[in-house]
């Protein structure tokens, strides 16, 4: 997957701080249209990654290229051909939305000709076509995370980093926020974002889960779940939920509520279900439904990380 | 890069004049401290409350208490009746000066056997004020020996004792601050908004969107200086055009050459304003930081007291005072109308520091944002 199919290509990036080794020997490629979700908890080392890529943040070793442009060399090139929207919406709350949007065209050097087309798009993505000239601190959150997204891509960037996007936003916005970057990617803008949200991952083609300063699992979200998850889940269905899980912690099993029904981590499916329904039973606790299912990636995650 | 800076620059102006407390700032504040400065802070010493004891009631007493008034630095309001009394009104504060004619002064005065005596008590309490009065005193009772003895001897040796005063001859003081009440607002209002336009953008977050987009260190530099570099040349503007019509101050040099040299001293500032940004956090912090800086800039700047009064130590110290030299340089612009074959110590001496003010705190600022 190298070459000219490849828009983010490192070996070895590595940064120290002192002695604290933040990012440890890691190595990455995403390819070209991707959506690559970069997870991992607070501290693992993603932000210092993302500052890395995106030619902020010297690497102490390793390196590579983002776009076709060296890191280490090239930052202010690679600056030229990356997009940069991060948790904190960093647009002016005291321009209007058009003021913001004419400023980032500026600096990112918008043709004059394609300027005006280029506004108009992120008018009508960011779906505020009406309000270019309402100060862009009162809009509703959704709104101008979408402007924000908008000013990051005016200059057509090949690669998009967000960082954190949807923090901090509605489910509904965040929804349609994810269907923004799909397309995007379709028309062949490479992306990479790092969430917080497990959920949010499965919209990603590809994941890396960072812990640590390491990259300690890669694929795609159905590899991750199927690779790496040793026990089974177990979804049970019973008419007291809250009962029922009271009887199996008791019982020493692990579990948790998920929306109406318990997930139960087990060792083996088959012959937990049949102990897990004599339990219920005899504790007077009508069993609906007990199945196994497919393990969520924050299941995959925390598996992961208690191994590392 | 001009294009970027362009955008930024725009984005700045935009932002400073959008909001209505830092237009205020901008505007209105120079002007209330040039009037402040213009009526209030003044050093002259006229109309003195004086109190006269006059226990000879002579043709001679009468005649140099007359000449006292006459000189419009004495006002005479209170004629007290004893000594004692007139330690009261100069204990209360009612009275600057007290000024004692014994009974005998006309007679020592016609005989000429011995001095003639005059009393003249002065609060010293603002030891300035005091040290003003009392010349003024020792100058009038100068003439007045000086004319009685004049018929008498006309031949005795003498000296005739005339001062003129040159540059500012009617000795107000109002001309002589004015012109360095520009250089105190530009520093204060330039100071503050050149570390704040920067601090505000790392307080809100938005410096990291600034970091990942294609704008240079420098580019962010020369953006954000130049609504600071603008405030304070319309700045200096103002105040010269207020200070000369409405206070009557008089320009007696090149306005060109104020600019030029107003255009230097703003590179000092600008660049201690750039220092500042980086090293808050906050713009509350860049405000306390400006009047920290501001404070001790003014005191050893000789704006009020001279630098030749000072301890030696501080007397170095000063040489790190842009507003020292540019002090220098607008007193000598507007009262005296000189240029640069006489300034030129000062303009090169706030080019160089100016120079390597910018250099490091630029320096500063771009190893901060790495």
């Amino acid at each position: 997957m190298h070459g000219p199919d490849t828009a983010v290509d490192v070996h070895d990036l590595s940064r120290t701080f002192g002695s604290f080794i933040a990012v440890d020997k890691i190595s990455l490629q995403v390819a070209k249209g991707e959506i690559f979700g970069f997870l991992g908890p607070n501290g693992a080392g993603k932000s210092t990654t993302i500052r890395m890529l995106c030619g902020l943040l010297m690497p102490t070793g390793g390196g590579g290229t983002v776009g076709g442009y060296d890191v280490r060399t090239e930052p202010e090139a690679v600056k030229n051909v990356i997009g940069y929207m991060s948790q904190k919406f960093s647009l002016y709350d005291d321009l209007t939305v058009e003021e913001n949007i004419n400023f980032f065209g500026g600096v990112y050097r918008v043709p004059r000709d394609k300027k005006e087309s280029r506004k108009a798009w992120v008018l009508e993505m960011a779906g505020i076509g009406d309000k270019k000239s309402v100060l862009t601190g009162t809009l509703p959150t959704g709104f101008k995370q979408r402007l924000a997204l908008g000013c990051a891509v005016l200059h057509e960037p090949p690669v998009l980093f967000l960082d954190e996007p949807t923090s901090g936003v509605d489910p509904l916005s965040r929804r349609s926020f994810w269907n923004l970057i799909r397309e995007m990617a379709e028309s062949g803008t490479t992306i990479f974002v790092t969430t917080h949200h497990m959920e949010e991952a499965d919209y990603c083609d590809r994941l890396a889960l960072i812990y640590k300063g390491r990259i300690i699992a890669e694929g795609a979200p159905m590899e991750l779940r199927q690779h790496y998850m040793k026990r089974d889940i177990l979804e049970i269905e019973a008419d007291k939920t809250v009962e029922a899980l009271e009887v199996l912690l008791r019982e020493g099993v692990d579990n948790a509520i998920f929306g109406s029904t318990l997930h139960a981590t087990v060792e083996d499916a088959e012959t937990s279900a049949r102990r897990i329904r004599e339990v219920l039973e005899s504790s007077g606790i009508a069993v609906e439904r007990i199945e196994k299912v497919m393990p969520s990636l924050e299941d995959v995650f925390v598996t992961l990380i208690e191994a590392s | 890069m001009f294009e970027r800076i362009k955008y930024l620059a725009i984005k700045e102006f935009i932002q400073l004049f959008r909001d209505r407390k830092r237009r205020v700032l901008i505007i209105i504040s120079p002007l209330i401290q040039l009037f402040l400065f213009g009526y209030v802070a003044t050093l002259d010493v006229d109309n003195v409350s004086t109190a006269l004891l006059d226990l000879d009631r002579s043709q001679e007493s009468r005649e140099l208490v007359r000449r006292m008034e006459a000189s419009g630095y004495f006002t005479i309001t209170n004629r007290p009746a004893s000594q004692k009394e007139s330690g009261y009104l100069l204990d209360k504060g009612a009275v600057l000066v007290a000024i004692q004619i014994d009974n005998g002064f006309s007679k020592d005065i016609k005989r000429k056997a011995a001095p003639a005596q005059l009393q003249v008590l002065v609060d010293g309490t603002d030891s300035n004020s005091a040290l003003i009065a009392m010349s003024h005193v020792a100058s009038i009772v100068g003439r007045f020996s000086h004319d009685l003895a004049a018929p008498a001897t006309i031949n005795a040796p003498q000296t005739d004792f005339r001062t003129r005063v040159w540059y500012n001859p009617d000795l107000k003081s109002r001309n002589f601050l004015l012109p360095g009440v520009i250089a105190l607002i530009m520093l204060l209002t330039c100071l503050m908004t050149t570390s704040m336009a920067v601090v505000r953008e790392r307080e809100i977050g938005t410096i990291e969107q600034l970091m990942v987009t294609p704008i240079r260190p420098l580019e962010l530099v020369l953006a954000k200086m130049s609504p600071s570099a603008a405030i304070g040349f319309g700045q200096m503007i103002l105040v010269t055009a207020v200070g000369v019509l409405w206070f009557h101050v008089p320009i007696k040099g090149s306005l060109p050459f104020l600019f030029l040299c107003t255009g230097v001293y703003l590179l000092s500032i600008l660049g201690i304003g750039l220092f500042i940004s980086t090293i808050s956090k906050t713009q509350q912090q860049a405000m306390m930081a400006s009047f920290f800086f501001f404070q001790p800039t003014v005191l050893l700047s000789g704006f009020v007291t001279p630098i030749e009064n000072m301890p030696l130590g501080f007397q170095y110290v000063t040489y790190f005072s842009p507003l020292r030299y540019f002090l220098v340089i607008v007193r000598g612009i507007f009262l005296k109308g000189v240029g640069l074959d006489v300034l030129w110590p000062q303009v090169l001496a706030l080019l160089l520091l100016g120079v390597a003010i910018f250099a490091l705190s630029a320096m500063r600022f771009k190893k901060r944002l790495a």
